[in-house]
């Protein structure tokens, strides 16, 4: 509280200082030079529709809409800025907390050489962020920013340090717990440049600590009220080789999401890889155990997440490749990933005049072997469970991707995209083990995708994708009246779309999934879906209208949910 | 509230389409090279010739399409126009390590920075990726375009050409 209503004070003693010391130089400077300002504008608004064959039903607030605009000003080192959002309420699939309009972001900035400091909100990552990592992704209304003072001290060049004292947002409003964090960074290369310039071996080395502070006000449990979270890194770059490594360790940290074990946590993340012209390899690998870090030990979902844990499982940007996506569970969880890319030769038989893209792409994680450990006989401090390092618990997913592109002639092009997929939905999305609801998933998942640029500037693309899944109701559990729940199994899917590009400003889409053969035959609908867009330089406007099917859509590492909709939206996004 | 929102939304577009677009020179925001070490956004130069700009992620389609094809005649527009092209990648922690691979095996002949914490690309205003900014010899941001769609290389190929030749753009 006393560091929120500090805020105004030390914006405005700021401001006077940054303003007088841009006075004093008015003689050096060009008269003309004012700073500039500049920002953006999005907005995503819809009007939806009662759509019962979908199941899709926005109740009384038929029309919602997520909105956003910046204004930022800038003269030479110092930049000032605040960003309004507004939803009231917002779009179907996002945290109804979001409701309400306000500025919850405004800041500013003071860089001049080997010292920057910001007052007000900022976003910062210490390391890969299994410390710290504050965060925004607008399109997801993912956006724990931090808000209070952050100092970055450069004293020598190769040696970065960095400060913050802060609280997280939540909201409209703010998180409980008040966020302290320091992070140190060596690259040696760039500290030694005279001597070791003429090395090839880059090496930088980073250390982060990072400790929260909440009250304990429960009656039952003694709470830590601080708890530290602290990591080292370690970067290798030799030639076309890279390797990277991030090992944390957080004391005992009770909290709603770990089930108020006591245990201490820790996670390893490394990633190695090789890279030349045309061909490159890459493996990643984790290890966490009870890592969740937020500033509110209460907090679900997305909220007041302090650090960060890496997915290494393949992004996808076609829909039915995510029907089923996998996300990091940051309570325990081992595996790792890795990519092949290889570029077929022009000239060669296979890659023909243009090339070919080949991309190889697997994934597989488990849950950790544990032992729960029953109340009566756990320690006081109440670890609730033991984990076995040397064995591996149940699979939560694997995947294996084939991605190919090729260039056949200037006018037309295609990608052919294969995918399998094993999830354990149960656990990975929904937390319980309950898999008569939530069966195990494997699916094949098929990608065409074909572009036809017919002359400069107009284009028409075609997509095919189909989905085939298999519900695994081995562990099932039968209803009572011996019927399966099968609410949750949509079976396969097909899915259309054509995209017109006429001219560089205008694109026309039309597409249909269709769910043929959904084990509930009225459900067996088409989902139609129109789209015309307008670009013009950075503004870009979008009118759409049909039906969106329920899904989980994630990006940035951060997954939501969406339920099935049905309308018109409008999106306009621009910058100035 | 329905039409003060669309009141608002209508005067912002038609502020936005008047508006001369004149972006200023790059902003100050730290980012990092391919090999870890970091620079400052506003060092990035060109000796006075013409620059692009493209904000892009390992994850998005659009992005890699668009720089496929600018790829396809990157080495004769340079020899025409000196241009540079500026790819800034906006990965996060998840994929920031493919930032390299898909470069290299690409065969992308591109300076490729890494905006982790996306400084850089707030600093811009960017909102989505692909967005692509074309700044003059001076340094002044003249340009930008935002979204990719097949044959929208050919437009910033004649811009590129007229930038360089000291010619008014179009959009």
């Amino acid at each position: 509280m006393q560091l929120k209503l500090n805020i105004p004070l030390i914006f405005t003693v700021f401001i006077l200082i940054i303003t007088q010391k841009s006075f004093s130089q008015v003689e050096e400077t060009p008269a003309k030079d004012f700073g500039s300002i500049n920002g953006n504008f999005q907005v995503d608004a819809a009007n939806y529709a009662i759509d019962t064959i979908i199941g899709a039903d926005p109740g009384s607030e038929k029309f919602r809409y997520n909105a956003f605009g910046n204004i930022n000003y800038t003269r030479g080192g110092f930049s000032a800025g605040a960003r309004f959002e507004s939803y009231n309420p917002p779009l179907l699939g996002y945290l109804v907390g979001n409701k309400g309009s306000g500025v919850p972001y405004r800041f500013a900035r003071y860089k001049h050489k080997d010292i920057d400091v910001t007052i007000g909100n900022f976003y910062e990552q210490f390391g890969s962020g299994l410390t710290l990592r504050s965060y925004e992704n607008r399109g997801l209304l993912y956006d724990n920013a931090l808000d209070g003072i952050r100092a970055i001290f450069t004293p020598k060049n190769g040696i970065t340090i960095k400060g913050l004292v802060a609280r997280q947002r939540l909201f409209f409003g703010y998180s409980q717990g008040i966020v302290r964090g320091i992070d140190a960074e060596v690259n040696l290369m760039d500290l030694f440049d005279s001597t070791l310039g003429k090395y090839k071996t880059k090496i930088i080395i980073g250390g982060s600590f990072v400790s929260k502070y909440q009250t304990d006000q429960d009656p039952n449990l003694v709470l830590p009220e601080n708890v530290g979270n602290s990591a080292a890194r370690l970067t290798v770059i030799r030639g076309g080789f890279n390797f990277n490594a991030e090992y944390a360790t957080k004391i005992n940290d009770p909290s709603y999401q770990n089930q108020y074990s006591y245990r201490a946590g820790q996670a390893l993340i490394a990633s190695t890889s090789y890279a030349t012209k045309g061909f490159s390899m890459m493996f990643s690998g984790k290890m966490l155990d009870n890592m969740s870090f937020r500033s509110d030990r209460d907090q679900t979902v997305t909220n007041c997440l302090i650090n960060y844990i890496p997915d290494f499982s393949k992004f996808h940007t076609y829909s039915l490749m995510a029907y089923y996506p996998y996300a990091t569970q940051a309570n325990g969880e081992v595996g790792g990933s890795t990519e092949i890319q290889y570029k077929v030769k022009k000239g060669s038989v296979l890659g023909g005049k243009y090339g070919m893209d080949i991309v190889l792409n697997g994934s597989v994680f488990y849950a950790l072997d544990t032992t729960g450990i029953a109340s009566k006989t756990d320690s006081i401090q109440h670890a609730k469970y033991i984990t076995n390092y040397s064995k591996v618990g149940n699979e939560f997913y694997h995947d294996a991707n084939i991605e190919i592109t090729k260039k056949f002639s200037k006018k037309l092009k295609a990608t052919i995209m294969y995918a399998y997929q094993f999830l354990n939905q149960s656990i990975v999305q929904f937390g319980t083990r309950d898999k008569a609801v939530h069966p195990d998933v494997t699916s094949h998942i098929g990608v065409v995708d074909i572009t036809y640029k017919y002359k400069s500037n107009s284009a028409i693309r075609f997509e095919t994708q189909g989905y085939f899944g298999k519900y695994d109701y081995k562990n099932a559990k039968y209803e009572t009246n011996g019927d399966l729940n099968i609410t949750n199994n949509t079976g396969s899917w097909i899915s259309e779309l054509i995209e017109w590009t006429p001219t560089s400003h205008w694109s026309i889409t039309i597409a249909d999934q269709y769910n043929y053969n959904n084990p509930l035959v009225e459900k067996r609908v088409h989902y139609y879906y129109g789209m015309i867009g307008y670009t013009n330089g950075p503004t870009r406007i979008s009118l759409s209208y049909g039906r969106q099917r329920q899904g989980i859509f994630c990006a940035g590492g951060v997954c939501r949910f969406v339920p099935s909709s049905s309308g018109l939206t409008v999106s306009i996004s621009t910058s100035f | 509230m329905k039409s003060a929102f669309i009141l608002s939304s209508a005067i912002i577009l038609l502020f936005s389409a008047f508006t001369k677009f004149d972006g200023g020179k790059l902003p100050s925001a730290t980012i990092k090279k391919l090999d870890g070490s970091s620079i400052n956004s506003n060092t990035i130069s060109n000796n006075g010739k013409p620059m692009i700009i493209s904000f892009w992620a390992t994850w998005c389609k659009p992005c890699k399409k668009e720089l496929d094809a600018i790829n396809e005649e990157y080495a004769e527009l340079v020899k025409e126009t000196g241009v540079k092209l500026i790819a800034i990648s906006i990965d996060d922690a998840r994929s920031s390590g493919k930032v390299v691979t898909d470069v290299k095996s690409k065969g992308w002949e591109y300076e490729v920075y890494i905006d982790e914490n996306q400084d850089f690309k707030r600093a811009m205003n960017v909102n989505n990726v692909p967005h692509t900014f074309l700044i003059d010899g001076n340094g002044q941001i003249v340009w930008s375009h935002n979204s990719y769609a097949e044959g929208d290389e050919d437009k910033l190929f004649e811009n590129v050409r007229k930038l360089a030749k000291g010619e008014k753009l179009i959009h």
